[in-house]
């Protein structure tokens, strides 16, 4: 089947089984390899992406269900001045150890702070504990989060 | 047009040996340098503009040496560290020396080498620039990019003296004077990780993310009985999925560690070879060791405990003596699982062979095994093997075995074009070099003072006779080794058929454990603080073990990092009912780490509510962000282990297959961490490792001053239920 997919702002045209998860039509088709695969299963984050600015997990996410829904990938999220803003964030605290899951983290966080601009403690944790992080940078994904929505840490 | 001129390869090797020396060679190649970078060493060029591209020798895994590394060549080199560019070296030994990233050694053995390498550039400009000056090079000093005389005031770029210092004679690097580190510009100081721009950007850094021209997709399916090989196999329906190339039957062997029996199937995308895969009908052949079971290993190691030991690893004066005697004696048996590393990026290798070479892109922590195991599996000479490391979505320990790049390499060598073979999740969990289970049974003896005057552990573990499998081994060095006068090591052993390996500070993230918490158990039978029956065991600071010797023990650096953690946690504070604070200290991997944790259980669940740590790594961190990483990373990775992680075998093969059976420790689990360094006058050493080894002790601890309810097998899981 032939999809047409509006990826960071452009359409791409793919032709692929209806089941074919989003994050691999994008790595394996379009090659934007930024999104990763971690579990397959979404459990792990490492594939989070946006659809229409809502954050999902490409991993379980068919192609077929993508429809008109613009996508976004970390390779397009500086695009959003949020996205932008996280990034930078994320650059001025050193957050990656290995960086393998921070495309994920950084789609999350920002999806989270477009929806809440000044997220607390709490609402952090309900945001970000569906993205897995093996090398353990929570502590600077909070601190980064607090900085970009303009908080200062506790 | 400038001439061609000669270049000079300064092949620079820091010897892993004791002492470290440095091995010098150099080649001397007819190299056209127009205007481009000129090179002064394998790991050193420096172009026009005065940029500086500096090699990092260690594979990246996210422990930061890519980052810490190159900022110590750039110190003694003496270049701005916004002049630098850092480049992955080549995986070769013959040029490099030493490129693992493991036991926590790159800092230990690379620190006075890496400031060589920094301050032979820097000799090199020196003497261009007295050339071109006609002034002795005594007379010549730097500033970050600049050669310097003082005395006139003329300073020359870096960048117009690069040229002609790639032609002069490197300098033996032993003769070479090294910066005080009074001067230091770069090291001590925070430095964004060199790749932190290209992660948050979503470049492509990781093994996954390689791409060839007409690459394919592979994967590849082992018989979860480890070893198993392949009884019959139906490939039609697989190779009838849109996309799929080719499926075929891997023979394999039996080495555990080498390329095992399989089918791997070969796609356009790694969907498609997915969907192949779950269109495959194979029947495994029955394996001796799929009686193997959690269960019945368990069950091998009681029977030790009750029987006896096999052998006595160490016996220092007579602790059935010294317990008959004892005033108060104390036994208790302690156990751990295997777990798994399960690093986010799933086990991944790109490989291409073509007319006898192999060239291959692998995330791998240890290369030069995967070179002779690719090498000799795929019979060509091991020099036709070129590898690239690539960054790895991290390691763990994982990494320093290279099956998956064995049989990427050999999948590529049936297929006719590059090859990207990419595990499953579950491939990943259930095919891993576990950290092995293991048991100890311990009995202390008190004496009417309350000191400890016998200790004895009888650890079982997996191996065969006097061998251990792999990270199944303990030293009989293992603190209170040497401070107790009756002291008994005791082994014994069963054999395994599941493979095991090095997960971060192997052995010592069980032994600290095991022998921390029992010691807290001593120390409360001695009616005694923890934190201050420790220091009464550590004694006078003092040496325990021969000088130069990587396991000799300092118990004066381990008092100082215990008060240190005690004065900064506000240890003896009163706490409300269900709260409690945890101690342990452990060294390894030369370093000394001492941690206390605060815990609260409400029905049934643990929540820490903050770490503390102090760590005596020697006198010098380098690049402190990514220092504290890896010590905050240590401390939440023992939080998760401990509280949920364990893999199970039944029929000799393991039960959990993704996240959510085997759980990662997520962000709202994650406490605040407080870090603190004592340093100390001794040689920088590593930090991905020694933090780890005292913090689930530490939490155990913590579990038990808030419940009363001690935890001697892991993981925590239900047990306060």
């Amino acid at each position: 089947m032939a999809y047409t997919l509006t990826v960071n702002g452009s359409p791409h045209t793919v032709d692929t089984e209806p089941s074919t998860p989003l994050l691999w039509v994008l790595r394996d088709l379009l090659n934007l390899v930024g999104t990763k695969y971690g579990c397959g299963v979404a459990q792990c984050g490492a594939c989070t992406v946006h659809l229409d600015g809502a954050p999902v997990r490409a991993c379980v996410t068919p192609v077929s269900r993508v429809g008109s829904k613009a996508v976004t990938t970390i390779e397009g999220v500086a695009a959003n001045p949020v996205g932008a803003k996280v990034q930078q964030a994320w650059k001025s605290l050193d957050v990656p150890q290995c960086g393998y899951c921070q495309a994920g983290q950084i789609m999350s966080a920002t999806a989270l702070l477009t929806a809440t601009p000044k997220p607390t403690d709490s609402q952090i944790d309900e945001a970000m504990d569906g993205n897995l992080c093996r090398c353990a940078t929570y502590p600077r994904i909070r601190k980064a989060i607090k900085s970009a929505s303009g908080q200062a840490e506790a | 047009m400038n001439a061609p001129v000669l270049s000079r390869r300064l092949f620079l090797a820091s010897s892993t040996a004791v002492g470290g020396g440095l091995l010098l060679s150099f080649d001397i190649e007819g190299e056209a340098q127009a205007a481009g970078p000129a090179t002064l060493s394998a790991y050193l060029k420096v172009s026009p503009d005065g940029k500086a591209t500096i090699a990092s020798k260690i594979p990246e895994v996210g422990q930061g040496m890519r980052t810490a590394l190159p900022m110590i060549i750039a110190e003694e080199l003496d270049v701005a560290w916004e002049d630098v560019i850092v480049e992955q070296a080549l995986a070769d030994t013959k040029v490099y020396g030493r490129q693992v990233a493991g036991g926590s050694m790159a800092t230990t053995l690379e620190w006075d080498g890496m400031r060589r390498v920094g301050a032979a550039g820097r000799w090199m400009l020196i003497q261009a620039a007295a050339a071109k000056l006609n002034v002795p090079a005594a007379e010549l000093t730097t500033e970050p990019g600049r050669v310097v005389h003082v005395a006139s005031g003329r300073k020359l770029a870096y960048g117009d003296l690069a040229q002609a210092a790639a032609a002069i004679a490197p300098p033996d690097p032993k003769t070479l004077a090294l910066k005080d580190p009074k001067a230091f510009r770069i090291i001590g100081k925070s430095h964004v990780q060199t790749d932190t721009d290209a992660i948050v950007t979503g470049k492509p850094l990781f093994g996954i993310d390689v791409r060839l021209p007409g690459m394919v997709y592979a994967t590849f399916v082992k018989a979860p009985t480890y070893a198993a090989k392949v009884a019959s196999a139906d490939l039609a329906a697989a190779k009838a999925v849109k996309g799929v190339r080719d499926a075929f039957v891997v023979d394999g062997g039996t080495a555990l560690d080498g390329l095992l029996p399989g089918v791997a199937v070969v796609a356009d995308s790694w969907w498609a070879a997915r969907r192949g895969r779950n269109a495959l009908d194979v029947a495994w052949a029955d394996h001796p060791t799929s009686t193997q079971s959690t269960a019945s290993l368990a069950a091998k190691a009681a029977e030790f405990a009750k029987t006896g030991a096999q052998r006595a690893a160490r016996a220092d004066g007579d602790v059935a003596a010294a317990l008959k005697g004892a005033a108060k004696v104390v036994s208790a048996a302690y156990d751990y699982p295997f777990i798994a590393h399960a690093p986010l990026e799933p086990q991944n290798c790109t490989a291409r062979v073509k007319d006898g070479k192999v060239e291959i892109w692998a995330p791998t922590q240890n290369p030069e095994p995967g070179r002779a195991l690719v090498a000799k599996t795929l019979n060509v000479p091991p020099e036709n093997v070129t590898i690239h490391l690539v960054r790895c979505g991290g390691g763990f320990g994982r990494r320093l075995i290279n099956d998956y790049m064995v049989e990427a390499a050999f999948i590529a060598s049936k297929v006719d074009a590059p090859v990207q073979l990419i595990w499953t999740r579950e491939d990943d969990i259930q095919h891993d070099f576990y950290r092995p289970g293991g048991w100890h049974n311990f009995t202390a003896g008190l004496d009417a003072k309350g000191d400890l005057v016998a200790w004895r552990d009888h650890f079982v573990s997996f191996g065969e006779g006097e061998t251990f499998v792999r990270s199944g081994g303990m030293n009989s060095t293992q603190f209170p080794a040497g401070a107790v006068p009756n002291y008994l090591h005791e082994v014994s052993v069963m054999p395994l058929g599941i493979p095991t390996g090095p997960l971060r500070a192997p052995g010592n993230n069980a032994f600290g454990f095991v022998i921390q918490s029992f010691t807290d158990e001593v120390a409360l039978a001695a009616k005694t603080d923890p934190v201050e029956f420790r220091r009464k065991l550590l004694g006078e600071p003092r040496l325990i073990g021969p000088e130069g010797q990587n396991d000799s023990f300092h118990t004066g650096r381990m008092r100082g990092v215990l008060d240190l953690v005690a004065e900064k946690s506000g240890w003896g504070r009163k706490l409300p009912k269900g709260r409690g604070l945890g101690v342990a200290c452990h060294f390894s991997h030369l370093g000394y780490v001492a941690v206390v944790m605060e815990v609260s259980v409400a029905k049934g669940q643990v929540k820490v509510e903050k770490a503390w740590v102090a760590a005596d790594v020697g006198r010098q961190i380098i690049n402190p962000t990514g220092a504290d990483h890896q010590v905050q990373g240590s401390i939440l990775d023992a939080i998760g282990s401990t509280l949920h992680q364990k893999i199970t075998f039944e029929n000799g093969a393991a039960v959990e297959s993704n996240f959510g059976d085997f759980p990662l420790l997520r962000m709202s689990q994650a406490p605040p961490i407080e870090v603190h360094y004592l340093l100390s006058d001794n040689r920088p050493t590593g930090l991905g490792e020694p933090v780890l080894p005292p913090a689930p002790a530490a939490l155990c601890n913590a579990i038990f001053a808030a419940t009363g309810k001690r935890i001697r097998s892991l993981p925590v899981g239900d047990q306060l239920a």
